[in-house]
């Protein structure tokens, strides 16, 4: 099951995170995870919210450039090695990771964490295929 | 010394009768070998023979660079191309480049009013000239060559660049002259001083610094640094290259080469000569070349004339430091940039916008650097940041191959770049010149 990520382009300026965190803020969208990715000049801001539709919008009515991309959110045991053991089952399948990164909350006794893969069809069945589980957009809403 | 002395200090009316007699022929040669310009006279409603004196220079159009970039390559040329034996190319503003030759008269003149600006600015003949210009395409490395040639000098051909080896062979070699852009200059000293040289005790004793303008008070900086006499030397590859006009030891203006390079000012509005002393565009005509002579070319570069006598002895008038530009063209690194290049750049990589700032900037004595702010639209953003990079990377290496310079390329958000109801600020510089 896929989730709906969403990308904002952040120039490195003084108050740009304060800015997309202040907006959302203030119209009741709730951040799920967020993760930053930084060069030297500018930097992408990647998000789970609650209501993603509501939230792009309302970004680019601001004046912000974002777009939606999807995402895959997987349930990892919260003990030593519980990661590892989602990664191998990737590595040993041949899927492949853009990049990843942790909710701000949990979900259950287990950690959730966010992948983005190259190809994300191929890891969702691998996931269903090996018993991971993933996370549903309604679950992100409830959260 | 003063290396023609019989048209740099000659009497006002014998040079007007001088340069009355060359423009005549000027005239009647264009007229007769190149086709655009007897356009250009007919359209007038002009024969040759209208032109009697200089006075009736006013009569005659104007040239631009955009005539230079409509007839490129040889349209305005007035000599067939095997009479050519050198051409030099700078980069266009919208594609075409600019394209200049020289006959072997040509290079004759350029040999001799390089030789008149190195000693105008105090050259003697047996003297080391260290040549820090760049070689090449650009007029200024061979310019200056051919003039230390014609002079006389000890030529070390540096070129620009290396900055180390052009300390160490300073240290070796001794000049007495270096040549280079001032920012080259303030940038040389610079690494002298990390590397632990102490440039103000040299040889040198007289720098020529051109291709960019620059400040009485980087003047001061120069000569406090390097310990030397910085004198001002103006030129543009249209007109010959450097040569054009240099500063004498006096430093109070350049002396114009008008026997062969004739000055007007006039108000770029109306085209009208404006008095003596006031602020006007730069216009000059050469006299005597043969490949490409120009008619009333339009420097775009805004400065004052003066035609008394110099205390150096020279009569050739004298026209100020450059004061600014009619045009948006900026100068950095010896390179003139217009932001029409960039825009050419900008709306053929598919999904930049055509909205983009240029920021000059030149950091604590370093080189000028070049930020050209981008903005980011909807279309080409991607959540990957190897893609940003690439676009970025893309749009860094397409400029860089049109100015032949580096540049650094800032992705922006949109609208962050100042929207005004008329000319965008394309520009900003930030540079003390």
């Amino acid at each position: 099951m896929k989730i709906t990520q969403i990308s904002v382009f952040l120039e490195n300026r003084k108050g740009r995170l304060f800015d997309v965190c202040s907006l959302l803020g203030d119209n009741n969208i709730n951040i799920r995870a967020l993760t930053i990715a930084e060069t030297e000049s500018f930097g992408v801001l990647r998000i789970v919210v609650d209501k993603s539709d509501v939230a792009v919008k309302l970004l680019k009515d601001s004046g912000f450039v974002a777009n939606l991309t999807h995402v895959v959110a997987v349930e990892v045991g919260d003990k030593p090695g519980g990661l590892a053991a989602v990664l191998k089952v990737f590595a040993d399948n041949d899927v492949n990771i853009e990049y990843m990164y942790g909710f701000v909350e949990k979900f259950s006794d287990k950690a959730l964490l966010v992948f983005r893969f190259a190809d994300t069809d191929l890891a969702q069945q691998i996931l269903a295929k090996n018993d991971i589980k993933v996370v549903t957009e309604k679950e992100i809403e409830g959260l | 010394m003063i290396w023609k002395e019989q048209v740099e200090c000659v009497d006002p009316s014998d040079l007007k009768n001088l340069q009355s007699d060359y423009l005549r022929k000027l005239i009647a040669y264009i007229y007769n070998n190149c086709p655009v310009y007897k356009e250009k006279i007919d359209d007038a409603g002009l024969r040759p023979e209208d032109i009697k004196s200089i006075d009736d220079i006013k009569k005659l159009p104007f040239t631009t660079k955009v005539d230079m970039r409509d007839n490129y390559p040889y349209g305005l040329f007035s000599a067939d191309q095997d009479k050519v034996r050198e051409i030099h190319v700078s980069s266009g503003t919208t594609g075409n480049p600019t394209l200049v030759g020289y006959t072997k008269d040509d290079m004759k003149l350029w040999s001799e009013v390089m030789a008149r600006t190195l000693c105008c600015a105090g050259a003697e003949p047996g003297d080391t000239i260290q040549n820090a210009y760049g070689y090449g395409l650009f007029t200024g490395g061979l310019g200056f060559h051919y003039g230390a040639m014609e002079m006389g000098l000890r030529i070390i051909p540096t070129s620009a660049g290396q900055t180390a080896r052009q300390l160490k062979i300073m240290q070796e070699f001794k000049p007495r002259i270096i040549v280079c852009t001032p920012s080259y200059a303030l940038y040389m000293a610079e690494e002298a001083r990390e590397m632990g040289i102490d440039t103000s005790k040299g040889n040198w004793k007289i720098g020529i610094f051109g291709a960019e303008p620059w400040s009485d008070s980087i003047r001061r900086e120069i000569e406090e640094l390097w310990n030397m006499l910085a004198t001002d030397v103006y030129g543009l590859s249209e007109i010959i290259g450097p040569g054009v006009a240099q500063e004498c030891t006096y430093k109070d203006g350049l002396h114009i080469f008008s026997d062969v390079f004739y000055p007007e000012i006039i108000d770029p509005e109306t085209g009208e000569e404006v008095a003596e002393g006031q602020d006007g565009e730069l216009v000059i005509t050469t006299l005597t070349k043969q490949a490409i002579p120009l008619i009333r070319y339009r420097t775009r570069d805004v400065v004052s004339i003066n035609h008394e006598k110099c205390r150096c002895g020279r009569t050739s008038p004298r026209i100020s430091k450059i004061k600014g530009r009619t045009d948006d063209m900026i100068v950095v690194r010896g390179i003139n940039v217009f932001p029409s290049q960039i825009e050419h750049v900008l709306v053929g990589i598919e999904g930049t916008q055509p909205y983009y700032q240029i920021v000059v900037d030149r950091k604590a004595h370093k080189l000028d650097e070049v930020e050209v702010l981008v903005e980011v639209e909807e279309k080409i953003f991607s959540d990957e940041i190897k893609e940003l990079k690439e676009l970025e990377n893309k749009i860094r290496k397409e400029i860089g191959s049109v100015l032949s310079i580096g540049v650094k390329v800032t992705l922006v958000e949109p609208k962050t770049i100042e929207r005004s109801m008329g000319k965008s600020k394309r520009i900003i510089d930030k540079r003390t010149l």
